[in-house]
């Protein structure tokens, strides 16, 4: 049984439950127990409609849950709402899409808004999630039934916010651990199936840029890593590994969201990262282009991290002395400032300074593949100066 | 959110302020100590920033290889200026701040006198998954 398919349908059946009456934390209940039901019965009985079986079994299980709690009082509420349980004819909305606006409320943290995304519009399980962020299912089960509690006073039907939406995304895709080939969740495949799923009810500009975004890095992410765990820099990356098709559609999309002249901060890192894919040889990269996104970006934004990216690409377009001259501009206590002033100095002809900050930068690595990376940085250059 | 060990030392830390060893506290002081612990944890279960909790054994032995077809050598339990850890909490939360904050909660539990321990607890960083978009 295709499990992606049937996690497909979790948001339109959930948005069915709703306008039907049901208040969103009992209908997300229901379909999760529906979803857990099909999974089950599914393989040896496939239904002809997948989907109106789930809102059927899903419905039955929101009128079982409601009469075993507080059974009267659920029952009035549902009568009180029939009258308005569908969309009036004429009135496009789309139930998904309004899921997206929920899930990524502004009233949420960004860790609450990810897991109650996951659940409600990915179909993950509670398990599922709880294995991709390396805590226990109890815990993960609090977080999004606190969630649910935060946006109980949410009017479904309120428009919402993309810009909400694609930062939710944007973590779901950056900030989790690669379970990768090993586990049955990939994070970074389920945010691009959500933000592809978004991208086909909205014109929004960002939302395309962000697929975009998220395509051209998962196209790299073969020759991102090593057998044995350990990061490539883009500049050593066997470039014959990286996913043509999905560059190709990832340069697409920006190209169709940039023509539209409206540009923000994911277009612009869309736009770096098309720079690099179109580069067949490190060598080739237009550093200079890329500068000058990255001045879009910070112009953007304002943010330190892309101040810190540029000053690395300026030291690439312009020479390491220019890159440097751009870092003293910048807070040293930024994350990884240490890390390319170590890399400028060596491309400026000074191991010995360079080695040095490695092996600092290498203590405040915020991750481990990047504190052996910068460790193994130290260690060759020290060893080139023993020879 | 980002994990963070609170890690306990039965010794080797700066002492507490309320500085009376446990096997000198009433009973009622001692099932009070372990009752703040165990709601400090069902809280944090409860806003869904729990991961792990465990007390360890004070009995602790150094080992190391001693070379192919040898036993292990095997030293200690050392002197009591070693650092000896008793426990750990590992949580996950949204900031710095806030690991801050809950590690002072713990340190707070009850001791001799029901007054607060005022313990020094160690905060570690984990290390985080690696970012996919780096450049």
């Amino acid at each position: 049984m295709d499990d992606t398919l049937l996690r497909t349908l979790t948001p339109a059946v959930i948005g069915i439950l709703v306008r039907r009456g049901a208040d969103f934390a009992a209908a997300e209940d229901a379909v999760q127990d529906a979803l857990v039901e099909a999974v089950r019965v599914w393989p040896a009985d496939p239904p002809r409609d997948p989907k109106g079986w789930l809102v059927t079994v899903a419905w039955r299980k929101f009128l079982d849950a409601a009469r075993a709690t507080t059974a009267r009082r659920h029952r009035e509420l549902l009568v009180d709402r029939e009258p308005t349980s569908d969309p009036r004819p004429g009135e496009a909305v789309d139930d998904t899409l309004q899921l997206y606006f929920l899930c990524a409320h502004p009233s949420l943290s960004p860790a609450s808004a990810v897991a109650l995304t996951l659940r409600a519009i990915g179909g993950l399980t509670t398990r599922q999630i709880a294995q991709a962020y390396l805590v226990p299912e109890a815990t993960m089960a609090q977080r999004i039934s606190r969630a649910k509690r935060t946006i109980s006073g949410v009017r479904f039907n309120q428009p919402g916010d993309v810009a909400t939406v694609v930062r939710v995304l944007y973590l779901v895709f950056n900030e989790g651990f690669t379970i990768g080939d090993s586990g049955d969740v990939d994070l970074a495949c389920e945010a691009i199936r959500l933000t592809r799923q978004l991208a086909a009810r909205t014109t929004h500009e960002e939302v395309a840029g962000l697929l975009a975004l998220m395509l051209l890095h998962h196209a790299r992410r073969p020759a991102r890593t090593r057998p044995d765990g350990s990061l490539v820099p883009l500049a050593d990356q066997d470039r014959g590994l990286w996913d043509t098709r999905l560059i190709a559609e990832g340069v697409a999309v920006l190209q169709a969201a940039l023509a539209r002249d409206r540009l923000g901060e994911f277009q612009a890192q869309a736009a770096i990262a098309a720079l690099h894919a179109d580069a067949r040889t490190a060598e080739e990269t237009d550093w200079a282009q890329i500068v000058e996104w990255y001045d879009e970006l910070v112009r953007l934004t304002d943010s330190p991290v892309a101040r810190l990216n540029r000053a690395v690409a300026v030291g690439e377009a312009y020479g390491p002395r220019a890159g440097l001259a751009a870092l003293a501009e910048l807070d040293p206590a930024l994350p990884r400032h240490t890390a390319v002033a170590a890399y400028l100095h060596e491309r400026d002809g000074d191991p010995v300074t360079a080695a040095r900050l490695y092996a600092e930068a290498a203590r405040s690595a915020p991750n481990l593949p990047e504190r052996d990376h910068l460790t193994r940085q130290a260690a060759r250059l020290n060893a080139q100066r023993r020879r | 959110m980002a994990k963070y060990l609170l890690l306990k030392h039965y010794r080797g830390g700066p002492a507490p302020i309320n500085d009376v060893p446990m096997d000198h506290w009433t009973p009622q002081e001692v099932a009070a100590h372990m009752q703040y612990m165990r709601d400090f944890a069902a809280r944090l279960e409860d806003t869904g920033e729990f991961v792990d909790s465990q007390a360890l054994s004070a009995d602790g032995t150094f080992v190391r290889y001693d070379g192919p077809g040898r036993p292990p050598v095997t030293d200690g339990p050392f002197a009591e200026t070693k650092d000896l850890i008793a426990g750990w909490m590992v949580i996950d939360v949204e900031t710095y701040e806030r690991a801050l904050e809950l590690a002072a909660e713990l340190s707070a539990a009850p001791g001799a006198g029901g007054r607060p321990l005022h313990e020094w607890l160690e905060v570690r960083p984990f290390l985080a998954p690696p970012p996919t978009i780096t450049e």
